[in-house]
């Protein structure tokens, strides 16, 4: 059973779809790891996008179009997600913790749902021409939509770690992560930061479900796999660290596509839970921890 | 003053929530009533258990769905391996359940909050994994099983599970209402508003967290162990479905958490309403309403039940004097 081969191209692929992982869970790096709101609606948002990205298809409209134009609405809908939760939650202070984390639960829930009534429970596809072909490099033939998703991974999470670390805005966001009531004593208003950084966080989450869709099908319940790989990586990365985020990313798909040759299917949804519990255990402060 | 008046009260209720139960599985002919009957019962043990740990101590735990499917599918371990009795399916599964909670009470030493959710969300996952993969009973495409003969003075094995749940729920209810009144509800309490100021105080946290867990755990298998006779069938999917989390942390929120009463209402209310639902539309809408409501209380009526009813309470007063 076991071959060197085969381990190679476990090793190729793993790295090539913990990119993509590492591009599923940015938009949580930012809502999570460096705002601090228990955002577990994240992965639903992400396949409401692919959903988005599948309506926008039947208009034959590419993918990764899709899901720049979904970027725009997606934006104000985490404008409204985190005002809400801070009218309700963050500004009565004590409880907070309880009340929040079961706000978003419900909101995954309601997206879930609301898709299963809407469009069924079927599995969904897009067509685009990079689906379905593929290249061969160093004798290792590469689905060519991975290598999409690849590139486009790489281009955001660059784009991002530029955003946060060059531009204006982007450090005001890094500094309300560092220290909130020093941003209010300057005379900056933290809350209007935040919100901005969860309208950024919420938007790249619809490119991201878009490359979701492009990678495999997608079917209603699919965020409850992507609870453990998002969340895993975010806090594997160490919250808010964005090149962490793509190394654990990688960490991730190269341990999953490793159990998936030597073990089988079944065994696939444990591995990114199970990763998650142990960095949990040993080092809950992550990889590049703040 | 009026503490023995109280706890009398209490038994009294209980004793007559179980002859009531009893009486109707005697007498009531038709099997429909029993069958949506266990449900509610069941979400009532669920929605307390999780308040004990959930409502008192503040940890959110999203893992229900992991104890109730590990209790399912001790049962279907013990019935296929010995054919044990129902009643030591349930035994077990309360002390598996009670094992397991101890193990996601050692959680809580590292992990607060959102963390402590997740981890716990992981546990279902990999539990739910690990099922899958064990042939023995039935893996992915689970396992069917055979009631056996149904013991006096029932005629029916679906009324027996009624009233054994019924039993259940006084159970669950009875520790709930301890847990509360006692010292370890107070140190819960203190943990839930400030882990640290707690410790200091010389709170023996790790303890109470752990004895939360463990009664939380217990129950919330025990609450799944006869599910599996209740169905004739098990499967990974259905047993750790991530809406039996759901469900009971909905319940205990919409219901009001600070007091026993509180998960046992949001569950008669959630669970009836759910069975009328998938009867009458369809079992997505009704997760929908479940969803729906939770956002509603959790926005706009953070006490929930409890708190909405106190309110009523006080302005009714002010109006009469």
């Amino acid at each position: 059973m076991f071959s060197w081969e085969l381990l190679g191209d476990a090793i190729v692929l793993g790295v090539l779809v913990g990119c993509f992982y590492a591009a599923v869970s940015i938009g949580l790096s930012i809502s999570f790891g460096l705002l601090d709101v228990p955002n577990v609606a994240h992965p639903a948002l992400l396949v409401l996008a692919s959903y988005g990205a599948w309506l926008l298809g039947d208009f034959d409209i590419d993918p990764i179009v899709a899901g720049l134009l979904l970027m725009p609405p997606f934006f104000v809908l985490g404008v409204v997600l985190y005002r809400t939760y801070h009218e309700t939650f963050e500004k009565r202070g004590s409880d907070a913790g309880v009340r929040g984390l079961a706000f978003f639960f419900g909101i995954a829930f309601i997206i879930e749902v609301g898709i299963i009534m809407a469009f069924g429970v079927d599995q969904r596809t897009v067509q685009a021409i990079y689906i379905g072909k593929s290249v061969e490099v160093l004798d290792i033939r590469i689905p060519m939509r991975m290598v999409v998703a690849f590139a486009m991974a790489l281009l955001l999470t660059l784009a991002l770690t530029l955003y946060l670390s060059r531009t204006f805005l982007g450090r005001a966001i890094r500094a309300v992560a560092q220290d909130e009531a020093a941003l209010r004593l300057m005379g900056a208003d933290p809350i209007a930061i935040k919100q901005w950084a969860f309208g950024i966080a919420t938007a790249v989450v619809a490119l991201a479900g878009a490359l979701l869709i492009i990678v495999q099908p997608v079917e209603p319940t699919l965020d409850r796999a992507y609870i453990g790989r998002t969340f895993c990586v975010v806090v594997m990365a160490g919250l808010g660290s964005m090149s962490g985020t793509l190394l654990a990313g990688i960490i991730l798909g190269v341990a999953e596509t490793i159990v998936l040759t030597l073990f089988g299917a079944s065994w696939a949804p444990a591995i990114s839970f199970t990763l998650l519990l142990i960095v949990l255990g040993v080092r809950p402060q992550g990889l590049f921890g703040r | 003053m009026g503490g023995v008046g109280r706890h009398l009260g209490f038994w009294i209720g209980a004793a007559a929530f179980v002859a009531l139960a009893f009486a109707m599985a005697l007498t009531v002919r038709n099997e429909y009533a029993f069958f949506a009957g266990f449900v509610v019962l069941q979400f009532i043990v669920l929605a307390t258990a999780w308040n004990i740990l959930g409502g008192y101590a503040g940890y959110v735990n999203f893992g229900t769905s992991a104890f109730f499917g590990i209790g399912v599918y001790t049962a279907v371990f013990l019935l296929k391996a010995v054919a044990a009795p129902l009643w030591i399916q349930i035994g077990v599964a309360a002390l598996v359940g009670a094992a397991l909670g101890l193990g996601v009470g050692l959680l809580t030493l590292r992990l607060r909050g959102i963390f402590f959710s997740i981890a716990t969300v992981a546990i279902t996952i990999i539990a739910e994994t690990l099922i899958t993969n064990w042939k023995f009973v039935g893996g992915a495409t689970g396992v069917q099983l055979l009631r056996p003969p149904v013991t006096e003075p029932f005629d029916s094995y679906i009324k027996m599970l009624f009233v054994i749940a019924a039993v259940m729920v006084v159970i669950a209810v009875a520790l709930a209402r301890y847990v509360q009144n006692s010292g370890l509800g107070r140190g819960l309490r203190a943990i839930r508003d400030d882990e640290i100021a707690a410790e200091c105080s010389g709170v023996p946290t790790l303890n109470l967290k752990l004895v939360a867990c463990a009664l939380s755990g217990a129950l919330m298998c025990a609450a799944g162990a006869p599910s599996a006779m209740y169905l004739q069938f098990a499967d990974p999917v259905s047993a750790f479905n991530l809406n039996y989390s759901v469900s009971a942390l909905a319940m205990s929120l919409i219901g009001g958490t600070s007091h026993w009463i509180g998960p046992v209402l949001g569950a008669i209310l959630l669970a009836t309403t759910q069975q009328l639902l998938t009867v009458t539309i369809s079992s997505e809408v009704n997760v929908l309403v479940l969803g729906v409501m939770l956002v509603l209380f959790v926005v706009a009526a953070p006490e929930g039940i409890i708190g909405l009813a106190r309110r009523l309470w006080r302005w009714a007063r002010r109006r009469t004097s």
